[in-house]
């Protein structure tokens, strides 16, 4: 893989920050785009935007096919069994709060348990905690050890017939955790709980079978997988998501109305109400085109080499701790400096022309675990290169002088 | 009692930074004002007194004296101290009158606007709007002494 050549299919690495070249490395917060995905945004707009599914004209018929498309597209992404299985929505955060919604109202009574995880981001916390105030159910939370992974012996002992779901992520966005999800799936469904997996860190690095992960539900979003923002995807397994009532009204989400009674309309657009975010759907179809053919194993296989180059020089430096150092992870690293404050050196790095997160990555109840109030996040995407990882570590050997 | 007008306090400020050539230059200077704040007793370190940000944390306290109002803070980021210390040396023993109408564009014409527009609600932006706040709380009390924590 000419990263050279794949680099010059993102138009923004070429721009400069303060100066500098730009060093890209807040991947996990998103991604950038290639030409390709930014061309089915304009092409959309300009020779055929129309609303779809309803219109009888050319135009309409046009978006529509485009639109069907990404769904057949995001079908193979992940393998599911069907189309109607593919439920579009605005990201990763609505698809959970969509299967709150709809499952849970329906299914968590009082004294049900749901279970999550010491990683969740807050999209997969907040939810579920709304959810069992309503209910008066009961949240349950699997720790997580030093190294930053999930606890499975405690787990285990968490499940019993009182849990009625298991929503865990597939991979931290805080410290880049892959964790053992076909493990977790297995014995929550042997207490027959159903299990939501937040894809949203991993759709984009991981190969994912839904099928063989045997899930209930998979969420993950377009933006973070080369894509545009505000379109995700929520995968349901089709007997679930047929059983289960509406979320929102109106739009394509209704068969046929009568101020006596409503009808709805069949899987999945029975979860698609209103105007859908067409041109974005259609242009994550590029973006998951982009993924099929530049491949995972490659996109992995660089991304891992960029990682074990920049946990070698991280560690390197002085004072430098990683947080968050599993057996299996994806290229991100997650760091603090002795005495220093995290926000303290995204400033001083940003001024280097290099973007990386700090702060508490939207998972404050992870960061209370290790008793610090934010991390410094470099996360690593096909585009990135080695010479980037030194223009970090130089970069960090300056900010570290300048708050010394 | 500070003599000096706000917006001349500002003024000597923007001309310090014209001085300098180089973003290094400049955000040291932020840094060793961040250094030299006096550090805040830890009894002022309380909930009540947190102005929470995304990512750092600042504690402001207020007091009343005189007519003019007193400002200690501090954070966990040397940064955003240094600019709280900035903005202690502007505003502090001014009137409530004077701190309420404090434009405080010093901050963008030096360069800092995106710790002012950090998120929206977070950051330089809410620890000016808590020391106005502060201004009009004393600006309706009498001009008696009045401690604040």
């Amino acid at each position: 893989m000419a990263i050279s050549d794949l680099r010059q299919q993102f138009p923004i690495l070429s721009r400069t920050v303060k100066g500098k070249p730009l060093v890209y490395f807040d991947n996990a917060a998103t991604s950038q785009k290639p030409q390709v995905v930014i061309d089915a945004l304009t092409h959309y707009y300009t020779h055929y935007n129309a609303n779809i599914h309803r219109g009888i004209h050319t135009l309409a018929e046009e978006a529509t096919m485009a639109y069907e498309a990404t769904r057949h597209t995001a079908q193979e992404f992940i393998n599911a069994a069907s189309e109607e299985e593919i439920i579009f929505t605005r990201g990763t955060t609505e698809g959970i709060n969509l299967v709150a919604n709809t499952w849970g109202r329906q299914n968590i009574m009082p004294g049900d348990e749901i279970i999550i995880s010491g990683m969740e981001h807050h999209s997969n916390i907040v939810p579920w905690q709304i959810l069992c105030e309503e209910k008066a159910a009961v949240l349950k939370v699997i720790p997580v050890n030093d190294n930053g992974e999930l606890l499975m012996d405690a787990y285990k002992a968490l499940l019993s017939n009182k849990t009625k779901l298991v929503s865990v992520v597939h991979v931290s966005n805080s410290l880049g955790t892959v964790n053992p999800i076909k493990e977790v799936i297995e014995a929550a469904h042997q207490v027959n709980a159903k299990v939501l997996i937040d894809g949203a860190q991993s759709a984009v690095h991981l190969d994912i079978d839904v099928q063989e992960m045997d899930c209930d539900f998979f969420a993950f979003s377009g933006h973070k997988v080369y894509g545009p923002t505000g379109v995700g995807v929520l995968y349901g397994k089709k007997d679930l998501l047929q059983t289960m009532p509406v979320f929102q009204g109106g739009g394509e989400m209704i068969k046929e109305v009568t101020f006596q009674k409503t009808t709805y309309n069949d899987l999945p657009y029975k979860y698609e109400a209103g105007t859908p975010n067409i041109a974005d759907t259609i242009a994550l179809k590029a973006a998951l085109d982009f993924i099929k053919e530049t491949g995972k194993s490659n996109i992995r296989a660089h991304e891992e080499e960029l990682l074990t180059y920049a946990t070698a020089q991280l560690q390197a430096i002085p004072g430098l701790t990683i947080i968050g150092n599993a057996k299996e992870k994806v290229s991100l690293v997650s760091f603090i400096i002795k005495n220093i404050h995290p926000q303290d050196v995204g400033v001083l790095l940003d001024n280097q022309g290099i973007a990386v997160r700090t702060g508490h990555h939207c998972t404050q109840p992870l960061m209370a675990r290790f008793g610090i109030p934010g991390t410094i996040r470099a996360s690593f995407a096909l585009y990135n290169q080695k010479e980037e990882v030194d223009a970090l570590i130089t970069g960090l050997h300056k900010t570290i002088k300048m708050l010394s | 009692m500070n003599i000096k007008p706000i917006h001349e306090i500002e003024k000597e400020i923007i001309e310090d930074f014209a001085l300098f050539d180089s973003w290094e230059d400049k955000y040291e200077y932020i840094i060793d004002m961040g250094k030299k704040l006096p550090v805040l007793d830890d009894a002022y370190k309380l909930d009540e007194n947190k102005i929470k940000g995304c990512q750092s944390t600042v504690w402001l306290v207020a007091s009343y004296e005189d007519g003019s109002v007193f400002f200690k803070a501090d954070s966990d980021a040397v940064i955003v101290k240094g600019l709280i210390s900035m903005l202690i040396k502007v505003l502090s023993g001014h009137s409530p009158a004077e701190i309420i109408e404090a434009r405080l564009d010093f901050i963008t014409d030096i360069g800092m606007m995106t710790h002012l527009a950090q998120t929206r609600s977070n950051g330089l932006l809410s620890m000016i709007k808590q020391m106005k706040n502060y201004a009009i709380a004393f600006q309706t009390v009498s001009t008696q002494k009045t401690d604040h924590k």
